[in-house]
């Protein structure tokens, strides 16, 4: 029996493993379904992951590194190569917790089922494919997500393609137009749908830029045209209704489409064991420790919400591992109340933690969450029945960029059942004539 | 005078370097775009990531960096350095792979340890 089985050996499985550990637990496994630990950090060999949590600049790879050097240090058992099947639910109690069940296959361990007191799931999240964007057109080969590319080129050691147009401007687009481009390809374009790219500054500067990429804002790819292979893609500008426009085709000879159209997460195993799912983050709902719908198991990482900085995602982590750590050692107690219950009003998609019950939260809860378009300069406003309870002055919202603000339990006494966030925007008037 | 936008971080500011005037910046935020402008107007640096071939390893690309940011100018020769080079596994993170590469003073180093195939 584990006190904590973590399914996935990623940022969110290493860094709760770690702060698991470190609270008191010793039973835990993390189950891995690749060869070694990391995830998808080593495949991201560009620099700019740290900055927050170690104050420097490091590369996917070594930031995975600093963790898995942590990890090993503990007596943290650890399966590679192996898949978690299933979460079942059992009958039994151990210590008065519910035991769940959970079947893997492996390399090593074949067919085997494990019972532990509680869950960590890390499995991540994967890239919206081409069936989620819709473009019409022939099946050639070339189309590639961005990653898939990613991982050709920084793993494997191949090269998908000589001349290349990349759909969306999320981050991982972004850093595949310069890779591509110092391997040798030819980038001809960065197309973008939104009036805005969704990745960050620095890396439009820095991966379009620096090497002459015109990047098409309000455009998208409306044809991809070739028998075996990618030959041509046709790109269009859209209008504010996001339609493409008739009669601003432009036309790429390619080879290679990559796209970089979002990322969702990868909750399969969560659904099956009948977890409540948040339809905003596509993710299970969690309460302000992590935990989801099933009492003692915790969701934290992209597996829960899309973050664009893995520091976000080690500190959410290691709050899921401590959290797991509490409720086997039983240091809180169980709650009865009803909880406090967010919702996103107006200008904001999503928040994460979706429910609070005020009596766990210490001193103080993180809500994360994300805005529906750009606002330079923004309040966020949180009432409650109707009363507004808090209000916080914010600049240069992005729905590329998580926000994030502390709501101290003070505030939180003030909210009842229901707690709203709304996103009002602040438009600068001219003072005097 | 030029017009740059700030990487430092997410704010993304507009700044003017006035080229002609000592490369004094306006339109920033904070010191840190200030130094920003001036550097990127007067020498810009960036630091290279990489991977090159690796031999008897368990995988057979190493991901590699240059420790600091060299000149921009140097990147396409920098980067065509890096394509000629092999090494053997095992690999260290931190281990020099091409010392002072293309003249720049910075050492190009190894970021994944890479253990030898059995």
């Amino acid at each position: 029996m584990y006190d904590l089985i973590i399914i996935g050996g990623g940022p969110a499985g290493l860094a709760a493993a770690k702060a698991a550990w470190d609270k008191g637990l010793t039973k835990i496994l993390i189950v891995e379904r690749n060869w070694e630990l990391g995830g998808i950090l080593n495949q991201c060999i560009h620099n700019g992951f740290g900055l927050h949590h170690f104050k420097e600049e490091l590369t996917g790879p070594e930031y995975a590194a600093r963790y898995i050097d942590e990890v090993e240090k503990t007596g943290v058992e650890v399966r590679l190569d192996t898949m978690v099947l299933d979460i079942r639910q059992t009958e039994r109690k151990e210590d008065g917790l519910p035991v769940y069940e959970i079947p893997m296959a492996g390399k090593e361990c074949g067919y085997t089922c494990e019972l532990t007191k509680s869950v960590v799931l890390a499995m991540g999240c994967r890239e919206r494919p081409r069936g989620g964007v819709v473009i019409p057109g022939t099946r050639p080969a070339g189309v590639f997500t961005a990653g898939a590319a990613q991982r050709y080129v920084n793993i494997d050691g191949y090269m998908p393609g000589k001349r290349v147009v990349i759909l969306g401007s999320g981050d991982i687009g972004l850093i595949m137009a310069r890779r591509m481009t110092l391997e040798g390809a030819k980038v001809l374009a960065c197309v973008e749908l939104m009036p805005y790219s969704s990745g960050l500054n620095r890396n439009i500067v820095q991966c379009l830029n620096d090497y002459d990429i015109p990047l098409y804002l309000s455009h998208t790819v409306t044809e991809i045209r070739g028998e075996k292979r990618v030959e041509q893609v046709v790109v269009s500008e859209v209008g504010p209704d996001r339609k493409p426009i008739p009669g601003t085709e432009m036309v790429f000879d390619c080879d290679t489409l990559l796209l970089s159209v979002g990322l969702i997460p990868e909750n399969e195993l969560t659904q099956g064991a009948g977890i409540e799912i948040d339809r905003r983050t596509k993710g299970a709902f969690v309460y302000e420790n992590m935990e989801t719908s099933l009492p003692g198991i915790f969701a934290c990482g992209n597996v829960c919400h899309v973050h664009d900085l893995v520091d976000f995602v080690s500190d959410e982590s290691e709050r899921a591992g401590a959290s797991a750590a509490d409720y086997v050692l039983k240091k809180k107690a169980v709650s009865e109340a009803a909880p406090v219950v967010t919702k996103n009003g107006d200008g904001a998609t999503y928040i994460v933690p979706q429910r609070i019950r005020p009596e766990n939260v210490e001193k103080f809860v993180k809500l994360f969450f994300r805005v529906g378009r750009i606002f330079p300069k923004a309040d966020i406003v949180l009432t409650s029945a109707g009363n507004e309870i808090a209000r916080f002055h914010k600049k240069f919202l992005a729905p590329g960029e998580m926000q994030n603000i502390v709501v101290t339990k003070e505030v939180l006494s003030k909210a009842t059942e229901e707690l709203l966030l709304t996103v009002e925007e602040i438009v600068e008037t001219e003072v005097g004539a | 005078m030029k017009e740059l936008i700030c990487i430092c971080c997410p704010q993304g500011c507009h700044l003017f370097v006035d080229e002609e005037n000592d490369f004094a910046v306006t339109g920033n935020s904070c010191e840190r775009g200030a130094e920003y402008g001036r550097t990127e107007s007067m020498a810009p640096v960036r630091v290279l990531t990489s991977t090159v071939t690796c031999e008897g390893g368990a995988i057979s690309r190493c991901p590699v960096k240059t420790k600091d940011a060299i000149p921009k100018g140097k990147i396409w020769e920098a980067e065509a350095l890096v394509k000629q080079t092999s090494i053997k596994a095992p690999v260290q993170i931190g281990q020099v792979v091409i010392a002072d590469i293309a003249g720049s003073g910075v050492d190009l180093i190894a970021t994944k340890e890479i253990g030898a195939l059995k």
